[in-house]
């Protein structure tokens, strides 16, 4: 699906968001490279910040933390009867069961979705995000526009990204004002009863797990 | 404070726009600014005055720049706030003095075992008997607040009702600003989106939003269903 085709369910005129309108230039870039560069310089200098632990949290969060460890539990919860239970019950305990966890998910909480309700999640007041589990957020869901109105006009929202919901179906936004980080628990779509674990965590991506799309059938 | 951060229930910023293939970091420089707030995290948190910081943004700035320049700017505010570093400094990259730190930045090793473990935010030595339970009809309290605070605007003054309980976390308000963790109970609240956002809504959605004791009366009305 195209991203820019639902333009036209939104007042003409309105300024995109901030992210695009401010697309880093060659110029900016170089500044922002040389301003940063300057400081990494001071930090390391002064002892705020060691190199090598710089260096290895670059590497952790851009190569192995990502959507990737959601779709595992995810489908483990649509294979496992047992471990979706305990997964709604202490999301914690459960995602520790495949060995994911710490910063930013250190109080998890997994939220069903199910024929009659449907959860998306975000954080209004910055960009709170569960990162053992999804990784670090896409520039969308940190931007102005997504925060702003997805608490108010989830359904306008939600069809920006494809996904129409009936209007007996009650929509749950989740704003993660805390330190509680939510992950959705997508419906298992029709049609995967032989399909095996690996293969349905093949299929879950992340923007399923924030909820603003679902998984769709094989 | 009342900052341009607390932007939920605004419908002024058109489409959400998304990125086909879009990379973990668009530049050198968001990766280098990621990691040094992480790296040094242990001089300059908590996380409440990293959120603190970019609130104090100038709002003009703050909506027309990206995610990681507002972390390189509250890495500067804190810093500078802090001590560590002056803006001559920064504008001339020579170190000019060091205040020493309290102990040795964290390696690579100790920042593995941060990212694992993570820093829990409940606490034991908290407040022993929480006020609500769930079920209960509360009212999210329309404070005023100086500084850093995790109740957003558009539902102060609003009547919820208590979803779940999730022990005592460190309050924002106070730990932002070196007045103590202050751990309380921590609720999840739902609120009606008639309630939110205006009486002649019909619409069936609902926004839960984790709120602190603090943050909390009981009701007195009934929330507009």
């Amino acid at each position: 699906m195209s991203d820019h085709e639902h333009d036209h369910d939104h007042p003409h005129g309105a300024p995109p968001s901030p992210y695009h309108r401010s697309e880093r230039t060659g110029d900016r870039n170089k500044e922002l490279t040389e301003r940063v560069n300057k400081l990494e310089s001071l930090l390391i200098a002064k002892g705020l910040v060691a190199k090598d632990a710089l260096d290895k949290l670059i590497e952790i969060y851009e190569h192995d933390l990502g959507p990737m460890n959601g779709a595992k539990v995810v489908a483990r919860a649509w294979v496992d009867p047992d471990y979706k239970r305990r997964l709604l019950e202490d999301a914690t305990g459960a995602i520790a069961e495949l060995g994911f966890g710490g910063l930013q998910g250190e109080h998890m909480v997994v939220v069903e979705n199910t024929p009659k309700t449907h959860n998306v999640v975000v954080c209004t007041l910055c960009s709170c995000y569960p990162w053992p589990v999804l990784g670090l957020p896409p520039a969308w869901y940190k931007d102005a526009a997504y925060r702003s109105r997805i608490v108010i006009d989830p359904r306008g929202v939600l069809r920006e990204f494809g996904t129409a919901l009936d209007d007996d179906i009650e929509v749950r936004v989740w704003d993660s004002s805390a330190e509680v980080r939510y992950l959705v628990l997508p419906e298992r779509p029709a049609g995967t009863d032989h399909v095996s674990e690996a293969e349905l965590a093949a299929r879950v991506d992340r923007d399923a797990m924030i909820g603003v799309t679902r998984v769709s059938p094989p | 404070m009342n900052g341009i951060h607390d932007l939920g229930g605004m419908t002024c910023f058109g489409p959400v726009r998304r990125e086909e293939g879009e990379p973990i970091f668009h530049a050198d420089w968001e990766r280098r600014v990621f990691g040094m707030n992480l790296a040094a995290l242990a001089f300059l948190g908590p996380v409440d005055r990293a959120r603190h910081a970019i609130e104090r943004m100038d709002p003009v700035e703050y909506l027309t720049t990206t995610y990681y320049e507002h972390w390189l700017a509250a890495l500067v505010t804190m810093a500078k706030d802090l001590g560590y570093v002056t803006e001559q400094e920064i504008e001339t990259g020579r170190l000019v003095g060091i205040k020493p730190t309290p102990f040795r930045a964290p390696n690579a090793e100790a920042i593995e075992g941060l990212v694992r473990h993570g820093m829990p935010a409940t606490r034991d030595d908290a407040r022993a008997d929480p006020a609500f339970a769930v079920g209960d009809r509360v009212r999210a309290r329309n404070i005023e607040v100086a500084g850093h605070t995790r109740l957003p605007r558009y539902v102060r003054g609003k009547v919820g009702v208590v979803a779940a309980r999730h022990g005592s976390h460190v309050f924002p308000d106070t730990a932002a600003h070196d007045r103590g963790e202050n751990a309380q109970p921590l609720y999840t609240v739902r609120f009606d989106a008639r309630e939110l956002w205006g009486d002649n809504v019909e619409r069936r959605d609902c926004v839960y939003i984790d709120l602190w004791e603090d943050y909390l009366a009981p009701a007195t009305s009934r929330p507009r269903t």
